[in-house]
């Protein structure tokens, strides 16, 4: 048994001193994190709403563009954040790794739904429905479906570490299937419907559109990165509490 | 180590076929599913031989959902599945054995059966060796995919409803394809179109033949320790 204490010893002291530096890294970068996404957003709000020019074909709607490009955007990038980061936590082990995934899983699902909802309201006064069985629509549902389950199965385990591994898994096993699942939707979609409903590769977009998109992308991902600090410090503390929590409840059974 | 992995295998089948009725029970549940199509959407026979190729796909899929919870729940209950995980077989392996037997057990006698409810639901002579050989090519890959959800679940109350919702994601390509190379048949498309469906369903097949085994014996590792 000695070779396997040794090692996970020395892991409980390289969790330990791992998270406590990340505490006060985070902790400094906060506040400024939260002033440039608020920035960029502002500022992009701006520019999307006020600033730049309705569409010709979709008059105002297009505005919503502003908030649901970034949102399906920020969908794809919080799973690869997720699947990424399930990588490093198993291969190398690295106790922030889990946080990390398990972190970023909620917030890439609230973008994802954001996307959704925003594509619906989108879609109403575009194609007269508010949901079409496109490929790019089904694929984002099932993203969300992913990202549901992956967070139902953290909840279902109760013991951590375990959670954590079989967690990690599963964000693996789905980054492998998600390109897989949206090429065989787009086959599907290709096949059925071969007068495609609508196309969301027009015309170039133009620049003065394509300024508050960019601003609002980037508000995107500084918000993203931003929400994913404090969730993974709220998971460090968490963590702590509950140590101290199993420590008062042994301290006490023995005296 | 073969016959190891045979006589666990043979154990598999023998324990359904004591206990579970063997694919009895999953060809009647598979009967029932596709009686209850009628009497929801109506008894028209165009409209009932049009989605046919879809209904008999989704009872496939539903079926082998039905049954993942017991892939390693039973035998994690009563301990065989710690003996299994310590054996000298390697866990992948004892996955292959599990995933091959519920395959037989499920997949394989609903192929089968596919023909007769395609009858009972108006599908065209024409589809039926389109269907049957997707099925045949897909079902492997349920029973691949569906370890996986099993094994993220293990030890866990009600898991196999949580098991469903993780693995159904990973069924959509497979639905997608197999239903694909019926419909082609079905629309007199040329052969290229079924034979594409199909070269895609057994890639998606092969993968999981991979995948499945090796992400199912980590989920199991993660879950046993």
């Amino acid at each position: 048994m000695s070779p396997m204490t040794r090692p996970s010893a020395s892991q409980r002291l390289q969790a330990f001193a791992n998270p406590a530096r990340f505490m006060t890294l985070s902790g400094r970068l906060l506040a400024p994190l939260w002033l440039v996404s608020l920035g960029f957003l502002v500022v992009g709000l701006y520019f999307a709403l006020f600033a730049s020019p309705p569409d010709y074909q979709q008059g105002e709607t297009v505005r919503i563009m502003y908030v649901h490009v970034p949102s399906a955007w920020l969908a794809m990038f919080g799973y690869s954040v997720m699947a990424m980061a399930s990588a490093v936590a198993l291969i190398f082990r690295h106790p922030l790794a889990d946080l990390c995934a398990k972190s970023a899983a909620p917030i890439g699902a609230a973008f994802t739904f954001l996307a959704l909802v925003t594509g619906a309201l989108w879609g109403k006064p575009m194609w007269g429905a508010w949901w079409v069985w496109d490929a790019r629509l089904t694929s984002v549902l099932i993203l969300f479906f992913l990202y549901l389950g992956y967070m139902a199965l953290w909840t279902a385990i109760e013991e951590p570490t375990r959670a954590a591994r079989a967690a990690a898994v599963l964000a693996l096993v789905g980054a492998i299937n998600v390109p897989i699942i949206r090429y065989s939707v787009v086959w599907w979609n290709t096949l059925h419907q071969p007068a495609s409903v609508f196309r969301m590769d027009g015309p170039t977009i133009a620049p003065e559109m394509l300024l508050p998109l960019a601003l609002m992308a980037l508000g995107f991902t500084f918000l993203f990165v931003t929400l994913l600090l404090v969730r993974m410090r709220a998971e460090i503390l968490r963590h702590r509490v509950r140590q101290l929590r199993l420590a008062l409840a042994a301290s006490g059974a023995e005296g | 180590m073969s016959r190891a992995f045979i006589a666990l295998l043979v154990r598999d089948l023998r324990l359904a076929a004591r206990i579970g009725g063997g694919g009895g029970m999953a060809v009647f549940f598979f009967l029932v599913v596709v009686a209850a199509v009628p009497l929801g959407i109506g008894p028209a026979p165009d409209l009932l031989a049009r989605i046919a190729p879809g209904m008999l796909w989704v009872a496939l899929l539903l079926s082998s959902l039905l049954t993942l919870d017991r892939l390693f729940q039973a035998d994690h209950e009563d301990g065989s599945l710690d003996l299994l995980t310590m054996g000298r077989l390697p866990l992948e392996l004892v996955v292959v054995a599990k995933a091959v037997g519920h395959f037989l057990t499920t997949g394989l006698p609903l192929v089968v059966a596919a023909p007769l409810l395609g009858l009972m639901l108006n599908l065209e002579v024409a589809a039926f060796p389109a269907l049957m050989l997707a099925m045949l090519v897909g079902a492997p890959a349920l029973s691949f995919l569906g370890v996986i959800g099993a094994g993220l679940t293990v030890g866990i109350r009600r898991g196999g409803l949580l098991a469903s919702l993780l693995v159904l994601p990973f069924y959509i390509p497979v639905l997608i394809f197999g239903v694909g190379a019926a419909r082609a048949a079905l629309a007199g498309f040329p052969d290229g179109v079924a034979a594409q469906s199909l070269a895609l369903l057994a890639a998606v097949t092969l993968a999981s033949l991979v995948i499945g085994p090796v992400a199912a014996a980590a989920a199991l590792r993660a879950n046993l320790r």
